[in-house]
């Protein structure tokens, strides 16, 4: 039968049961729908968790004290050995292939300044930080090897400090109070924006390590070491180094295990990534059981249609209809039901998508491939749960078929 | 120039297994029907006269006996064929008219074309339509099943018979629903498609409607009982002009 012929009888069904098939549709609009927001949610954590490892700066190599374990941080066995400034100044002296060295030394601190006065994070960093984070200022400079020497009271304020404290004029050169320590404003970082987890970069406030270990109380440990390698190629050997390092200076006998972790971007990347695509496929499959049950019902609706309609394939029969133009008719149906019914689910979805997007602001990523695959994927359910329906119909004798009542 | 048979039949038996008994609805038919032939067939409530008719429309294998249609041997193809001879050659007429619901006039007569594989159709809503003004419905051509009368609808069906120009048609107790009016529209209709060649095969449980046609089969326990010719069968156009006129 030709193919024209053979869509035009579909369409008519469909047509001929608006509701039914609406009805129908709507457990696949709903499973593709459903599919998409997900994955684009999976896929926007992964990119944005991404971006913000790489906006980390290139080459960057941390350490952290205490032992990465996959689900997160765990204490080495023993007792918990925090890093120092001896770690710092013993990279310093003996490391070969690291471009920059920073401790950080942070604490949350209220900053009285300008108009205002703000809740925020202050950073105690070297003066290689900014390099390491490829982080430019915007305005002002940065403090030297003496301001970190002697432990100067001067610090650089994040554009989120800028805009409250000092909305109107330039803060480079004033004065603010930090946990009511004065300080002398010398520079402006560079705008960064938020990260993934709607969390503002710019709400920073950068001072000299020393000063913010020993001039504001409640901060005296060191959360990390940023360092960065001179090249990509380099981070491996670079990070040997530290380890040698810094297990020497921790005195760690050959055998036992290091009592800190030393991790480059792209493993940081990567274990993120594998979070985030485990949280992607979870968040999909159970998306798709949604999709499942869609199916089913695209099943259940045509086997009801099958009794239902008993009559009319016993009469299309008489007319001439082999088997085969019954099960291709009912298997067209349930493709075309689904087939459209996906179509219908990405435009929501993509709708929904955004909506999420716009509401939460989260990152969220439609990959073109989902949306074709999901057409893809609705087209197999509706052949999949048409097919037993179809074979149904198509098996049924002829006179039988035109006796049911 | 001797006539060719359309139908013959040899021996047919048909027997249902229902399990518990056995139903033996044909025991033996032997029949021999002519091209151009209009042909009732009749007989008491349960003696097998539909069993037949579904055979002769290739709806059903005998269980025995050989039926030649055309000279093909019927009882030796399978499925597909039987539909493609179905689709080609017969014309099937029912009780219930059997026409597609919430589907317009136009659209159930076409469903014979969709099937159609012998030839490609392009004008397929042209010959719906030409057949519906045959039946006289050319201005109905869009109306439901649920918007005509019973006559009308069994206009409907007659046109979707005919539709493929089928050699044959075949018909179940077609005025089994009507009264005797449109019973005689009908059959009418039966008569004008029989003079331009139709084969006609007719199931009837009224002795009237038989009076129409050429040639009556007296069915009785599966088995031909008599059969009887008659020579100057009643025409039914003439039979509505003396009726008095109505308002359809
Ligand atoms: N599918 C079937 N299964 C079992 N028995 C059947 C079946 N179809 C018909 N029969 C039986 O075969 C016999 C003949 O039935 P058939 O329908 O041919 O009679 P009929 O002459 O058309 O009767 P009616 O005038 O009432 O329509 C009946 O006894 C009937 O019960
Ligand atoms: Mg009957």
């Amino acid at each position: 039968m030709r193919s024209a012929n053979l869509f035009r009888i579909a369409y008519q069904s469909i047509i001929k049961h608006k509701m039914r098939t609406l009805l129908t549709m709507l457990g696949i609009i709903i499973g593709v729908g459903a599919v998409i927001v997900m994955v684009a949610i999976g896929q926007g954590a992964q990119a944005s968790i991404q971006g913000q490892i790489n906006s980390l700066g290139t080459n960057l190599v941390l350490v952290f004290p205490g032992v990465f374990r996959q689900a997160g941080v765990s204490m080495g066995g023993g007792s918990f050995t925090r890093l120092s400034f001896d770690d710092v100044e013993k990279l310093k002296r003996e490391s070969t292939k690291l471009t920059g060295i920073s401790p950080v030394v942070r604490t949350g601190a209220q900053v009285i300044g300008g108009i205002s006065n703000w809740s925020t994070s202050v950073y105690g960093v070297s003066t290689d930080y900014l390099s390491i984070r490829e982080w430019p200022l915007s305005s002002g400079e940065f403090f030297t090897e003496g301001d970190v020497r002697s432990q100067t009271k001067v610090c650089i304020l994040g554009q989120t400090l800028v805009k409250n404290l000092f909305p109107d004029n330039d803060p480079v050169g004033q004065q603010v109070r930090i946990r009511n320590v004065p300080f002398k404003v010398i520079g402006v970082l560079s705008e960064k924006g938020q990260n993934s987890m709607g969390m503002d970069q710019d709400d920073i406030v950068l001072a000299p390590s020393s000063t913010v270990f020993y001039r504001l109380s409640g901060s005296r440990f060191i959360s990390q070491i940023l360092t960065s390698a001179a090249s990509t190629a380099e981070i491996p050997a670079a990070q040997e180094e530290i380890r040698t390092i810094l297990r020497e200076s921790h005195k760690i006998n050959e055998g036992e295990d290091d009592d800190f972790t030393v991790r480059n971007q792209t493993e940081l990347a990567s274990t993120a990534e594998e979070t985030t695509r485990v949280m992607t496929i979870l968040l999909a499959s159970i998306a798709s059981i949604s999709l499942l049950v869609g199916g089913i019902g695209i099943m259940n609706i045509m086997l009801v249609s099958v009794t239902e309609r008993t009559r009319e394939i016993g009469v299309r029969m008489a007319l001439g209809a082999r088997s085969r133009d019954i099960l291709v008719q009912f298997l067209v149906e349930a493709v075309v039901i689904s087939i459209v019914g996906g179509l219908i689910g990405i435009v929501l979805g993509v709708g929904a998508t955004l909506v999420v997007g716009a509401v939460t602001s989260w990152t969220t990523v439609i990959v073109p491939s989902t949306l074709f695959v999901s057409v893809g994927f609705s087209a197999m359910v509706g052949i999949f749960f048409g097919l037993y329906p179809a074979k149904k119909a198509s098996d049924l004798n002829p006179i039988e078929a035109l006796r049911y009542e | 120039m001797t006539t060719p048979a359309v139908i013959s039949l040899t021996d047919i038996t048909k027997v249902y297994d229902t399990g518990e008994i056995q139903v033996h609805a044909l025991r033996g038919v032997n029949l021999e029907i002519l091209s151009g032939e209009f042909v009732a067939i009749m007989g008491a409530s349960g003696t097998g006269k539909s069993t037949l008719l579904n055979i002769l429309g290739c709806l059903d294998h005998p269980t025995e006996g050989s039926f030649l249609l055309d000279g093909v041997p019927v009882h030796t193809l399978n499925r597909d064929q039987m539909a493609d001879i179905r689709n080609s050659k017969i014309g099937f007429v029912f009780q219930s008219f059997n026409l597609l619901q919430r589907t317009t006039a136009q659209e159930n007569v076409l469903v014979p074309l969709l099937y159609n594989r012998r030839e490609k159709i392009d004008d397929m809503k042209e010959r719906a339509t030409t057949a519906l003004t045959r039946v006289g419905l050319g201005e109905r051509i869009f109306s439901h099943p649920n918007q005509l009368s019973g006559g009308q609808q069994q206009r409907v069906a007659i046109a979707r018979a005919m539709v493929n120009k089928p050699s044959l048609i075949l018909a179940d107790e077609p005025t089994g629903n009507l009264d005797s009016r449109t019973s005689l529209e009908i059959l009418a209709l039966f008569q004008d498609l029989n003079r331009q060649g139709v084969t006609v095969i007719m199931v009837t449980h009224e002795p009237d409607v038989a009076q129409y046609t050429k040639r009556i089969i007296e069915m009785k326990d599966g088995r031909i009982l008599r059969e009887s010719r008659l020579s100057v069968p009643r025409d039914a156009d003439e039979e509505l002009r003396k009726l008095p006129a109505e308002e359809e």
